[in-house]
């Protein structure tokens, strides 16, 4: 496991064109795996007495009695410190810059977020615990509720979904009970072609076809082709907008027209919703229902991956099919769950979803009200389109339509001289930033998908434009440099076709020395 | 706009370098009738002072120095300090998922790590790096199930956390699948002959949970012979993980979907928790979610990257094993720091504390005139159901007033189970919670007492 860092920046041999003003190397500590570190007999815990009498595990369950714990580490309390703090500092996070992953909006993630989330009656409540005890919590449900139905400009909401995907799949069981309702389901899903992944495996999961819908020589919808491909088959179109190249569909309400002229639901996907907040509402532009990504619009931290919460909001057309339950207010003011709804398509989870996440939200939109969250819109596309001005030279912008929170090139020019998108990618890392989104939406050949957000300065991405264009320049006067980072990791380049040809999932006493 | 790092100066310099005049212009897109022109209707923007004060009056609205003794697929754990000093950390938690391996290798080697504990704990030969939580995961494994058989007949054990069994429904419903109950014995656990009975050629999988809703512990080498001759998978759910620590592993079963909330995770009035589907290695290809995987650089260096892809959303759309993308990173990386903590020896100790605790809870709360413990017959981790004369409203009632949190009533999920409740005693509850509930108990049947 042990990895010896070559240094990368040697005085002779800089291997940048430029200088990189935003890095520079630090040592940074090697670190095997937790198991490589167990020894019998360490320790990282001390139970309280046991002040009740022991009893005989093994009389007590039988045959269920288990003999042992296998490979679980027996290492101590400092140990595990540096062990995940030493992980730790091989993580890029947006505590240490701009991390421009086009679609998945990093932006900064407040701490006092993190703060009230631990309080105690909110992080210790149960849910189960009784409704006359848990009236904060579900306070904090409405409010949120009632922020994110006037946000978006919709009238109804579940929190329940436990990510963006899972916020979709309910959107669209949503709309197959709607149509049910009518008494036909209908078969057929449209999606454009520049679409999340999620958007086509949702509608499939969902007992749907899908429709590819091609995009037009602007990036956007071909209201012409929507027209003809929408009939009575079709349930409804699922739609980012603005979409994944940071166009918003101008013609939206024809769209919304044309589906509605047959029965059809427009379904928008809101993982870009942060180009909207305080500007438009979905609501008022012909969405039926759509989902939020609180860990994108609403600044909950991505956590490697997750944690994240994907609440819906619909039409009242919609809401009797929400899931089950839904938070009523009382006549006296208090608060109750109504289980009682006859057409709810179920449960999506269990219990209420991802409360920890709601609060977080809250707290966000708390934190910055009407005017802020306006602010932090018009920042979001300011930085978007201050990226786009100073790179439109020297990368290729296949779509010139005006964009919101992101811009979308593609490595055309720098793939003349063998660059892709993904070597570049790969060489910002060398530069201090985080790699954009690579190689989507797949309407754009080579994308390099950019997505600043509002969290970053206008030095960050003077930084950033500069790391931009002097990898545009090495693309010209030294490919090998770019198709050979990052040169500054502690690992170069893995070989992720080994990885999935011979799948080495997990560390196996035996192969200690492997693994 | 305290989270904004712009001067009003720079906005105007950077809307010059545009070449634009206001920041409008960037927005003349959206037609006209549809801008808002208004604010928002949301409250105004908040201090971080106000913000603490408004979070911390609803959180004094919450339950408060009650002791508790809810479970029923949310359990009450110590939660060591670490835990927390090491996931606040900024490069856990500000990070994204780990796609670009060079940068991320400290998540994805906690991943690896996780996966690995997974697999020792459930004695299953791989884990994937997370799900939703304990209901989506099973019913992302019944799905699984259903693709890898080909068959699209599911029996459910009425055993399994009703939540759970509703979530799957609601995720069976289009899918073409059939759902078929399972009811339960005398013991509270499934009934074998029911069970042997309703398997069949058709039959995808059974799903059971153990310890299962009820507290007790299936026998899950039986069931699993009985869904092997037929050649059907076993399911088996796990909401309790701390039971693993004590409990024999479902070596027998197929999938095994477990909720690691026990691991150090807040209740947090229902999530974020931490699901995960560990199984055998001959069903790699139709897991869903994320996996990381070992593999080398160009200079033979040992890393971590995602692997298997091919499997997810992002790369075959309609075709993928699942929708999931984000998961659940950050709570699998608690779960995984708190499984390191206790290890080896602590998951044992703690789970014999925990066996010890309900055990004595069990008996001291059935002792009372009118109590019973029901499915007495069954070996139990730290759950128990108790029958009662009195109705679990009345009971809570007066459980409350001693500042106690009792037993959550059954009769909603099981009509046939009035007046029974499912307790919960875990290394949270002192003996002097537990005898206190127990005199609750003792009073009933001499209501005069409190007012004498």
């Amino acid at each position: 496991m042990t990895t010896e860092n070559k240094p990368t920046t040697a005085p002779d041999s800089t291997p940048f064109v430029g200088n990189t003003r935003k890095v520079s190397q630090h040592v940074n500590q090697n670190e095997g795996l937790i198991f490589e570190k167990s020894s019998p007999g360490k320790k990282a815990y001390r139970l309280a007495p046991l002040d009740v009498p022991e009893v005989d595990a093994a009389k007590l369950l039988g045959a269920a009695a288990r003999t042992g714990l296998g490979a679980l580490p027996e290492v101590s309390e400092i140990e595990i410190i540096r062990h995940f703090t030493r992980l730790s500092t091989w993580n890029y996070a947006i505590d240490l810059g701009m991390y421009p992953l086009g679609s998945c909006t990093m932006k900064y993630n407040p701490r006092i977020n993190e703060a009230i989330a631990r309080l105690e009656g909110l992080a210790d409540a149960h849910p189960y615990q009784p409704e006359a005890l848990s009236q904060g919590a579900m306070r904090i449900l409405l409010q949120l509720q009632r922020c994110l139905t006037e946000i978006t400009g919709m009238d109804a909401i579940t929190l329940q979904p436990a990510a963006g995907a899972h916020g979709e799949f309910t959107g669209i069981l949503l709309v197959r009970a709607y149509h049910e309702s009518k008494g036909n389901p209908r078969k057929k899903i449209l999606i454009p072609d520049s679409a999340h992944g999620t958007n086509p495996a949702t509608a499939a999961i969902c007992g749907y076809q899908v429709e590819n819908l091609k995009s037009n020589a602007r990036g956007m919808v071909d209201v012409a082709q929507l027209e003809q491909m929408v009939c009575d088959d079709t349930a409804a179109l699922m739609l980012t907008n603005p979409s994944t190249i940071g166009v918003f569909e101008s013609e939206i309400h024809k769209i919304a027209d044309i589906l509605h002229a047959k029965g059809a639901l427009l379904y928008m996907d809101g993982a870009n919703m942060n180009a909207l907040v305080g500007k438009t509402r979905p609501g008022d532009f012909g969405v039926d229902v759509m989902h939020l990504n609180l860990h994108k619009t609403f600044s909950t931290p991505h956590g490697g991956g997750g944690p994240g919460s994907g609440p819906v909001v619909c039409k009242k057309i919609l809401e009797p099919f929400l899931p089950i339950p839904v938070v009523v207010e009382n006549s006296d003011g208090t608060l109750h769950f109504d289980y009682d709804r006859p057409q709810s398509v179920g449960r999506v989870r269990e219990f209420y979803g991802n409360f920890g996440m709601f609060v977080r939200a809250l707290a966000y939109i708390l934190a910055n009200g009407p005017d802020g969250l306006r602010q932090t819109t018009e920042d979001a596309v300011l930085n978007a389109n201050y990226i786009r001005r100073h790179l439109e030279d020297v990368y290729d912008l296949p779509y010139t339509t005006p964009t919101l929170h992101e811009v979308v090139f593609s490595d055309r020019r720098q793939a003349r001289n063998g660059v892709k998108t993904g070597d570049i990618a790969k060489r910002l890392i060398d530069y201090g930033f985080h790699p954009y989104t690579v190689s989507f939406p797949m309407i754009v050949p080579g994308a390099l998908m950019i997505e600043p957000t509002e969290s970053e300065s206008k030095e960050e991405l003077d930084l950033f434009i500069d790391a931009m264009r002097q990898i545009a320049r090495e693309a010209e006067e030294n490919p090998a440099l770019i198709l050979n980072a990052p040169h500054s990791t502690r690992i170069s380049r893995l070989d992720e076709v080994g990885a999935a040809r011979k799948p080495v999932l997990r560390w196996k006493p035996e192969a200690a020395g492997q693994a | 706009m305290r989270y904004l790092p712009k001067s009003p100066a720079d906005r105007v310099a950077m809307l010059q370098a545009i070449g634009i005049a206001s920041i409008d212009d960037l927005f003349a897109t959206i037609p006209a009738e549809y801008r808002l022109e208004r604010d928002l209707a949301i409250p105004r923007a908040m201090s971080e002072q106000e913000i603490l004060a408004h979070f911390r009056a609803a959180s004094d609205q919450n339950a408060n120095g009650y002791a508790s003794f809810l479970g029923a697929g949310v359990y009450r754990h110590y939660r060591p300090v670490v835990i927390d000093a090491m996931v606040q950390r900024g490069e856990f938690l500000t990070s994204y998922t780990p796609y670009q391996a060079e940068i991320t290798q400290g998540t994805l080697q906690a991943i690896f790590e996780f996966q690995t504990m997974i697999c020792e704990l459930t004695g299953m030969d791989i884990a994937n790096a997370s799900m939703y939580d304990g209901s989506t995961g099973a019913a992302e494994a019944v799905m699984m199930a259903v693709r890898v058989t080909g068959r699209n007949h599911v029996l459910v054990a009425k055993t399994v956390h009703p939540e759970y069994s509703e979530v799957m429904a609601t995720y069976a419903q289009h899918q073409g699948l059939t759902k078929q109950v399972v009811g339960y014995g005398e013991d509270g656990r499934i009934d074998h002959a029911a069970l042997e009975a309703a398997i069949t050629e058709q039959t995808a999988c059974v799903l059971i949970q153990s310890p299962n809703f009820f507290g007790t512990i299936e026998d899950v080498e039986a069931i699993a012979a009985l869904a092997h001759a037929k050649g059907a998978l076993l399911i088996v759910s796990i909401a309790e993980a701390l039971s693993l620590g004590i409990v024999k592993p479902p070596v027998e079963a197929d999938i095994v979907s477990l909720e690691a909330q026990s691991f150090g995770v807040a209740p947090s009035f229902g999530g974020p928790y931490c699901g995960v589907i560990a199984c055998k290695e001959k069903f790699l290809r139709q897991m869903p979610g994320r996996l990381a995987g070992a593999t080398r650089d160009k200079d033979g260096r040992c890393g971590f990257v995602l692997t298997l892809s091919t499997r997810e959303q992002h790369i075959r759309r309609e075709k993928a094993t699942s929708n999931i993308c984000t998961n659940q990173a950050l709570v699998a990386l608690m779960t995984c720091i708190y499984m390191t903590i206790y290890g080896k020896q602590g998951l044992k100790e703690l789970a014999e504390q925990n066996l010890a605790k309900a055990h004595y809870a069990a008996h001291a709360l059935a002792a009372a005139p009118g109590s019973k413990l029901l499915f007495a017959a069954a070996p139990r981790f730290n759950e128990f159901v108790l029958q009662s004369t009195e109705t679990p409203h009345q009971m809570r009632h007066r459980l409350l007033e001693q500042k106690i949190i009792g037993g959550v009533s059954l009769a909603k999920w099981y009509p046939e189970l009035e007046n029974a409740t499912l307790w919960c005693a875990t290394e949270m509850n002192t003996r002097e919670q537990i005898d206190a509930a127990a005199r609750v108990f003792a009073q009933k049947g001499m209501p005069m007492l409190t007012h004498v």
